[in-house]
């Protein structure tokens, strides 16, 4: 390789932490999700080595709050929530839209630097003594009882925020400004429609969280009456405003998973997308109906049976978009050249894993079922099938198909197949038994249970420890590829994004001249070869 | 973004700020009853537009970005509306 690339242009440390390069700040935030995924993932370690047994013989009550709590807070703030936006969006999104960079690529290192900053004190948190509230933060124990580090891990959680704000912003002024000529709405990748609807959550929702810690803290400090109604305050207001954030949020964590499908389906059929524009705008739809959507979580708080009617029907609404997207994939793969390439096994794992998550949300938006599975491992599972079955596996996915355009280098297809395999299956063992666990009435956040449920937990944890190896797999053959690995070539799926028709690794800026796109995402010809969207 | 703003308007706004401010106080030891709600929701309705306008420098912005702006208010909307549908409905 004769020209420099961005990751050989300068090699100092300087050139790193202080990169405006959409590309390397993809790799710092890479770097520092898989620090947080493995904080995270220790907590849940030892939280399943304390279910193998109905007793509580490895940690106390104490502990084992802090122990969720922590895994909570860690898994959804400081890694799902940033995971597929800010490492391979930040990486791919100028590619796509054939720009140099971001729009603002200095706020783009500011948000990797708050983002830090806010993981730190959360961190800070945690091992100073930690948490014991659940990652939900729920008033009045976190305003009155908890003698736990709240305000700390809240402020946190805070920071990072304007981190997701600042990333949410970017991605929303690069899209309408910086598409390449002849980038129409209509031309542009799935992937970035699905994070065009992402920003847009993380741009008016945020905030609303933002304000919620403050009252939090407000209320605990200055004993403003906000919640409390002792003095004032509404019981139930502060469930209305985190799930005011925290189910679009949830849509933060799924909708760039969603995007990152759409691209491999496509490439591993050699198809075009089924209804392309159903599918775009099934995204914005899932982004604004996830709004109205919030009081599903307060069935059984004391809400209004008025309110829990309409969120309740809401609920069943926003399910709509979603299954558009899965049946459309489905219908993809219909008649394609189907390839199974890892990242195509990834996609596949995630279309079951899902649909499953996502049809067990119907049963919990189902007022009188949700009575009775509120609060039990059936909501656990529902939720570990969408976040992790889901979003973590398309992280997974996109990162083995763009790994040749990050690193320039191939990585073993047979490790990665067998990753991807042992990864379906361990998830499956772990979370499946607890639907089962949850419909029997097991209460999730306890460490002691009765005797009759160990046979499902003693599955749950073996499978738990299958999917631990298989999420280490990766590491190791990614690792060892990042340095020995054989060359790649510019476009090794042969796929037509313009992010494959730069070499790999890109130069500095993306693009030795401005591509002018031709055509729509997506094309093959008879013979199954890429059209690439700027010939 | 390199351009040099006159200060005026934003120290005046400062003090229109600060002025609102200090009527909110006063007023919130007047008895007004169900009034007192009012008033205060009112001078923080004004307060934000002050903001939206002048630091914001939403009166000079057009299109997408009032769009936008505009998206921000109308979830608000959202929040108000479904909240206060449990709150009003309550039993
Ligand atoms: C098909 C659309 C969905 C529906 C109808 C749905 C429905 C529900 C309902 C009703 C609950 C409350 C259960 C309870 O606490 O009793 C719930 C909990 C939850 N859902 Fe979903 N859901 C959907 C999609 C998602 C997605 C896409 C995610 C994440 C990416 C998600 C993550 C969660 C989480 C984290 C909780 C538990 C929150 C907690 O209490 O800690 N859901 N879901
Ligand atoms: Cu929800």
């Amino acid at each position: 390789m004769s020209e420099t690339n961005y990751l050989t242009t300068d090699y100092t440390l300087r050139s790193w932490f202080l990169t405006t390069d959409h590309k390397r700040i993809a790799i710092l935030y890479f770097a520092s999700l898989i620090f947080f995924f493995f904080i995270g993932g220790a907590a849940a370690t030892v939280i399943r080595i304390e279910l193998a047994t109905p007793q509580g013989d490895l940690v106390s009550s104490d502990t084992y709050n802090r122990l969720f709590t922590m895994h909570g807070i860690i898994m959804v703030w400081f890694f799902l929530i940033p995971s597929i936006p800010n490492t391979l969006g930040n990486f791919v999104v100028p590619l796509m839209i054939g720009a140099r960079d971001l729009a603002f690529p200095r706020l783009n290192l500011m948000s990797w630097y708050i983002f830090m900053l806010g993981g730190c004190t959360t961190l800070f948190a945690i091992f100073a003594g930690g948490i014991d509230t659940g990652w939900t933060f729920y008033t009045p124990f976190s305003t009155l009882y908890s003698n736990s580090y709240v305000i700390l891990a809240a402020a946190g959680v805070f920071i990072a925020g304007f981190s997701s704000i600042l990333t949410g912003l970017n991605f929303i002024v690069s899209i309408h400004r910086l598409r390449a000529p002849g980038l129409t709405w209509y031309r542009l990748p799935l992937f970035l429609w699905s994070l065009y609807a992402t920003s847009v959550i993380l741009v008016l929702a945020t905030p609303v969280l933002a304000i919620t810690l403050l009252l939090i803290a407000t209320e605990r400090f200055f004993g403003v009456g906000i919640f409390d109604p002792r003095i004032g305050g509404d019981p139930l207001l502060f469930q209305h405003l985190f799930w005011f954030y925290s189910h679009p949020a949830v849509y933060i964590m799924i909708l760039p998973g969603m995007g990152v499908i759409n691209e491999l389906i496509s490439c591993f059929s050699r198809k075009e997308v089924f209804g392309y524009k159903f599918v775009a705008w099934a995204s914005l739809a899932i982004a604004a109906v996830g709004f109205l959507v919030w009081g599903h979580h307060m069935f059984v708080s004391g809400q209004s049976l008025v309110a829990s009617l309409v969120f309740s029907f809401m609920s069943f609404i926003v399910a709509v978009p979603s299954a558009i997207k899965v049946f459309n994939w489905t219908a993809t793969l219909h008649k394609g050249l189907l390839r199974f390439d890892a990242p195509m096994l990834y996609a596949l794992g995630f279309i079951g894993l899902f649909t499953i998550g996502g049809l067990t949300g119907l049963f919990l938006a189902c007022l009188a079922y949700d009575v009775h599975a509120t609060d039990t491992y059936f909501v656990v599972a529902h939720f570990h099938y969408i976040m992790v079955g889901g979003m973590v596996t398309a992280y997974f996915g996109g990162l083995h198909y763009w790994w040749p355009k990050i690193t320039g280098r191939l990585y073993s297809e047979h490790w990665a197949r067998a990753a991807a395999v042992l990864i379906f299956f361990g998830f499956n063992l772990t979370f499946f038994p607890q639907f089962i666990l949850g419909a029997e009435g097991m209460p999730r956040r306890y460490h002691i249970y009765p005797p009759e449920f160990q046979v499902w937990n003693v599955l749950s944890s073996g499978g738990a420890a299958i999917l631990a190896l298989a999420y280490l797999m990766p590491l190791f053959y990614l690792g060892y590829s990042a340095f020995f690995g054989p060359r790649a070539p510019a476009n090794p799926w042969d796929a037509p994004g313009l992010e494959w028709q730069t070499s790999s690794p890109p130069p500095e800026h993306n693009f030795a001249t401005q591509p002018v796109v031709t055509r729509k995402p997506y094309q093959y010809n008879r013979n199954f070869q890429a059209e690439p969207q700027n010939a | 973004m390199t351009e040099r703003r006159p200060p005026l308007p934003l120290v005046g706004a400062w003090l229109g700020l600060l002025a609102l401010l200090a009527l909110t106080v006063t007023l919130a030891y007047v008895p007004l009853g169900a009034g007192n709600a009012i008033v205060a929701l009112s001078i923080g309705t004004i307060k934000a537009g002050l903001v939206a306008a002048i630091f914001m420098e939403l009166r000079h912005r057009s299109g997408l970005t009032l769009v936008f702006a505009g998206a921000g208010l109308f979830w608000l909307g959202i929040l108000l509306w479904l909240g206060l549908m449990d709150f009003m409905t309550r039993t």
